[in-house]
């Protein structure tokens, strides 16, 4: 059967479309998605993102296991920095995309619902003498998202530090109503934002406040919308076992220069081949959408294939994310993409689709 | 039209029979199953649509689906609104939002069809 979040009875009586994600009953939506994603892109959306894995490293080598396993640099992070990496196999294709959290004494990774199990194994197997504990949190926690232009403005007061005075990509560890929580500028939207990780019984006190404070709640529908009008990967879609960093345009979180790591020495070929497919933005002429695994054309030969797409409702249009051959990378390129046995036409865009404006924060 | 009069199949659509003249929609159930519709596709006048067989598609942020001919005929109308306002079906599934009209033989019935009573209980038993 399927996990719930501590959250999960206000998710059904509030009409909550529940549906299996990852190995968690989560709500695809209360009600439209298309308005789910405008509060988001407009005002303030609130998202229960409690399947997110959570796993706290203590101990003597924390640090250097998360050196090991992840290909971003764990050591020159500040105290409440938080960091976006992959953790990869040793052909260098991704395991899992992780945000890793520093703590002045310890370390907390934020791992992918469908990949806990895998990371948590992969760890275990690859700790090897180092002293390390690893705390897998994310059944006695929850974890909140308040995502929007107003979110910050929104959740003034609600803990003791405010998210405001964070920098983007940092975390804090404040209280709630004299509680123990972290609030991170954090988000998977494309908005600015904040992400909230407290004890699993305050999930539906904080829940409901920020309901009440105005965030409208939203489910994975416009959560995957929304993530895609900015390109942001998704597990299982843009990033596998068999892709690798370079491919999904994320060589900005590898750092081959860091020392040695897994999937170090495969990472350094594959960055030279000049032949793997890469993550490419499709828009579309016409309005049907190019889902996953659509095949991608140019003069009739296959090209590549979707991963992602949907008709984006800020843009009003079709949109999808790619893996092409790399002769046909640049921005405004034609091709087709097969819907259902119906070529339609389509043409390389550069990503994101989705930025949000720059004075407003 | 009153969904009194309308007879379901099990894929949802309704169909409405007068003559030899069936109009065919696709049900508030399914409609608001849905939600965000974003596009339409549908054949074209003259097209022979028959029982059971896809005519069209009907998209929505999440998904697409099939739209299965209730009835065997010839297209004769198309609701060609919805292609430009897809939210005509939302809002109206049994009224402005009917998809086609089809030409059937003579003395077709839609006896294969389900009433509303038992299309209802068609849904509660898909609503858990």
């Amino acid at each position: 059967m399927a996990l719930r979040t501590p959250l999960y009875d206000w998710h059904v009586t509030h009409g909550g479309r529940m549906v299996e994600f990852g190995g968690w009953d989560m709500p695809v939506q209360y009600g439209s998605i298309v308005e789910e994603h405008h509060a988001v892109r407009t005002a303030a959306g609130l998202f229960d993102i409690s399947h997110m894995g959570r796993l706290s490293f203590g101990g003597a080598d924390a640090l250097a296991l998360i050196q090991h396993a992840y290909t971003n640099n764990a050591a020159t992070m500040k105290d409440g920095q938080v960091r976006y990496g992959l953790v990869c196999n040793e052909q260098g294709g991704i395991r899992d995309d992780v945000l890793v959290y520093r703590w002045p004494d310890h370390f907390t990774m934020v791992v992918n619902a469908s990949n806990r199990v895998k990371i948590v194994d992969w760890l275990a197997q690859h700790k090897g003498g180092r002293m390390v504990d690893i705390t897998d949190q994310t059944t006695t926690t929850c974890m909140i998202a308040v995502q929007g232009p107003q979110a910050l403005v929104l959740c003034r007061g609600l803990t003791e530090t405010d998210a405001e005075q964070l920098g983007y990509y940092h975390a804090t560890m404040t209280r709630y109503r004299g509680r123990d929580c972290v609030v991170s500028r954090t988000g998977y939207t494309g908005e600015d934002g904040i992400e909230i990780i407290t004890s699993a019984t305050n999930a539906i006190e904080v829940w409901k406040e920020l309901a009440q404070r105005g965030a409208k709640p939203c489910g994975l529908g416009a959560r995957d919308t929304l993530r895609l009008e900015a390109a942001m990967p998704l597990y299982g879609h843009e990033l596998s076992e068999e892709i690798d960093p370079f491919q999904a345009e994320l060589s900005w979180a590898v750092k081959l220069d860091k020392g040695d790591f897994i999937g170090r020495d495969a990472l350094l070929r594959r960055r030279a081949d000049a032949n793997l497919p890469r993550r490419v933005g499709l828009e579309l002429e016409g309005r049907r959408a190019a889902r996953e695994g659509a095949a991608v054309l140019h003069d009739g030969k296959t090209i590549g294939r979707v991963t992602s797409g949907t008709v984006t409702p800020t843009l009003n249009k079709a949109i999808a994310m790619a893996y092409v051959d790399p002769a046909f990378l640049t921005p405004g390129v034609s091709c087709t993409v097969d819907i259902r046995g119906k070529a339609e036409m389509a043409r390389i865009v550069a990503l994101p689709f989705y930025r949000r404006p720059k004075e407003r924060g | 039209m009153d969904p009194k009069t309308l007879r379901y199949a099990k894929s949802h659509e309704w169909a409405y029979l007068e003559g030899d003249l069936c109009t065919i929609g696709l049900t508030k159930f399914a409609v608001d199953q849905l939600t965000d519709i974003i596009y339409i596709e549908m054949p074209d006048v003259d097209d022979p649509v028959s029982t059971g067989d896809s005519f069209g598609e009907i998209e929505s942020v999440k998904a697409v689906s099939d739209l299965y001919a209730p009835i065997t005929g010839d297209v004769v109308a198309v609701n060609e609104k919805l292609e430009t306002d897809p939210t005509l079906i939302s809002n109206d599934p049994f009224g402005k939002g009917w998809l086609i009209k089809v030409k059937v033989e003579k003395g077709a019935s839609l006896d294969h069809l389900m009433t509303l009573e038992q299309y209802e209980k068609q849904i509660a038993s898909e609503e858990h």
